[in-house]
């Protein structure tokens, strides 16, 4: 019990770390704009993911035996990059180089294995069947690594994603883990008005899944819900619908979809990292 | 033997060396001649069903656990369906996948031009990374699945023709990924081809010869990247070049021939011989074939009219 509550301090540490790093890699990197709603909405996830529940070898981003982290939706790349800055698979110097001539970080991840990148995403609807890929090679080679693979519930209006979720179904892939961050929003309007999903939780089931719903910045349901032990005892694939609220952690960010894509000013960063109990460190 | 059931045959060859070897299939494995490779080795063959856009996603996902992938299903369904995919997943990231296209050009022109195939060579060319090969009988498509399992890159192996193309090459011959090979030397005019339309030259050429007209035939089995020194070669060396293929005449392996004639200043001229951006009516693949002046009978008339005028 002790253990647990300081496995979820950490985590929870980590998360407020990851988007203190959004926000300076937002306002100090090369970009006017950047997706910071979308990213926001899913740093807890990436953290609880990132701090205690994938493998990976710091010494060696390669590393064969590596669980793969997929961003389906790309745009959300800032939590990412914050990740694997703060794992330190990122250098400062790269970290900051967002979206600045030549850099390696562009507003959408480019494939870049050396730094923890699996693959280039950007273009919605293409991660999951990446996902199958690769948890079919782990079944094929019997490897036990897993892949998450974060979805965006925007993202899900891409039939490409029902595709890759029959897939996965069929060739039983319990190593898979499809994580859809549900902040209802999309880049012009509410998934509701947009393009309506209903029903996320009976989609995925209806595919083949197992499905959990949960509390998206509830670090606890989220860490106990991505109990690999756990998740082999079945033999779907699990696809864990994340509530969750875009921009999450800065109130004025928060539900707010001028957020989609915004510039960062420097009054509003120093506001933001003031709410997240930060000072400017520049 | 047609170069499908070619494909499937030799897969299971490849495989019994290989066992990194993954066959994927978008519910087309009679098709592609991969039912007996389905039976025998079902550990190394994936079924995805008609779902072409997870077929290269989950391709491009065994490609970057080093698996050899090959894909395959109908020319349009493994290009243009998933075209997009090819783009990100494969030729963005540079994933080693071969790609398969059966029943390319207007071989199913019974069925209508949702089958036909017509557009892949100029959409597919316009992929960085990405190679294509384009193969004029059976025994050309094995070496193009070998060539494609040594390129480190995407590949695009583009199948014509019917279940009993004929041979254009009776013995084994050398295959350079790259290098288009002269099958038949001339003077004046040459023709290019590619496909099966390397054979329709080849009889053309023939039946030229009876009447004296002795003219050249080269065979583009690799469409990118195309033999740039060969092309500028037969450009300074010939005052007519005809390049045939069985594709649209925008973007294809005419195209790509004219791009490289026009970076030199050549007296040569280029006829482009294919079909002229339609989609007509349809009928069977030698009608269709005929239509669009692409017989040996067509191609002789036509070389015949522009001998007459030089």
């Amino acid at each position: 019990m002790k253990n647990e509550i300081e496995t979820l301090k950490k985590i929870k540490e980590f998360s407020n770390s990851l988007k203190k790093n959004i926000l300076d890699v937002a306002f100090k990197g090369g970009a006017e704009r950047s997706h910071i709603g979308g990213a926001l909405s899913s740093t807890d996830i990436v953290s609880v993911l990132y701090s205690h529940v994938m493998k990976f070898n710091k010494m060696n981003p390669k590393d064969p035996d590596r669980d793969r982290f997929i961003l389906s939706k790309g745009h959300a790349c800032l939590v990412l990059y914050s990740a694997l800055y703060e794992i330190g698979f990122l250098s400062k110097e790269q970290f900051f180089s967002f979206e600045k001539e030549n850099s390696i970080l562009l507003g959408h991840p480019v494939i870049n294995k050396d730094v923890g990148i699996e693959f280039s995403n950007g273009s919605l609807g293409m991660g999951l069947s990446l996902g199958v890929g690769v948890s079919l090679s782990a079944k094929i080679r019997k490897k036990n690594y897993f892949s998450f693979v974060l979805v965006g519930d925007g993202e899900c209006n891409e039939g490409s994603i029902w595709e890759a979720a029959m897939s996965a179904s069929k060739y039983k892939l319990n190593n898979l883990v499809a994580i859809i961050d549900k902040n209802g929003l999309q880049q012009t309007g509410t998934t509701i008005d947009i393009m309506d999903l209903n029903s996320l939780d009976e989609k995925w089931a209806s595919f083949g899944w197992n499905v959990i719903s949960l509390d998206g910045h509830n670090i606890k349901e989220l860490f106990n819900s991505l109990n690999k032990d756990k998740l082999l005892m079945s033999e779907k694939p699990t696809a864990i619908v994340a509530n969750t609220i875009k921009g999450k952690g800065v109130s004025f960010i928060e539900n707010n979809n001028e957020w989609h894509h915004n510039l960062v000013t420097k009054s509003q960063y120093d506001a933001a990292i003031a709410e997240l109990g930060f000072k400017d460190d520049r | 033997m047609g170069a499908r059931a070619t494909v499937g045959l030799y897969a299971l060859e490849i495989v019994k060396k290989n066992p990194n070897l993954i066959v994927l299939s978008s519910d087309v494995s009679t098709s592609a001649g991969l039912d007996r490779f389905r039976k025998q080795f079902p550990q190394n063959y994936i079924e995805i069903g008609i779902a072409e856009q997870n077929l290269i996603g989950v391709a491009a996902g065994l490609a970057s656990e080093n698996f050899d992938v090959v894909t395959t299903t109908f020319a349009p369904f493994q290009t243009l369906r998933c075209c997009e995919q090819i783009k990100v997943n494969l030729s963005y990231m540079n994933q080693k996948v071969i790609m398969i296209g059966i029943a390319s050009g207007l071989v199913q022109g019974p069925l209508g031009y949702t089958h036909c195939c017509l557009e892949d060579l100029s959409i597919m060319r316009s992929l960085p990374n990405l190679s294509i090969l384009s193969p004029a009988d059976s025994l050309e498509t094995v070496k193009s699945v070998d060539a494609a399992l040594k390129n480190k890159q995407p590949t695009y192996i583009r199948i014509t023709g019917t279940t009993n193309n004929p041979i254009v090459y009776e013995d084994d011959y050398s295959f350079v990924f790259g290098e288009a090979i002269t099958l038949k030397k001339g003077k004046d005019i040459v023709l290019m081809a590619t496909g099966t339309m390397v054979n329709e030259a080849l009889v053309a050429a023939e039946k030229l010869k009876e009447i004296d007209i002795k003219i050249g035939v080269v065979n583009f089995h690799t469409i990118k990247p195309i033999d740039k020194k060969k092309i500028l070669e037969l450009g300074r060396d010939n005052k007519l070049i005809f390049t045939i293929e069985e594709h649209n005449l925008i973007g294809g392996f005419s195209s790509a021939v004219s791009e490289i004639l026009s970076t030199e200043q050549l007296k040569c001229r280029q006829i482009p011989l294919g079909v002229n951006d339609i989609y007509d009516k349809g009928g069977s693949y030698i009608f269709l074939k005929d239509k669009h002046g692409l017989t040996a009978e067509k191609i002789f008339i036509k070389v015949k009219d522009e001998y007459e005028k030089i």
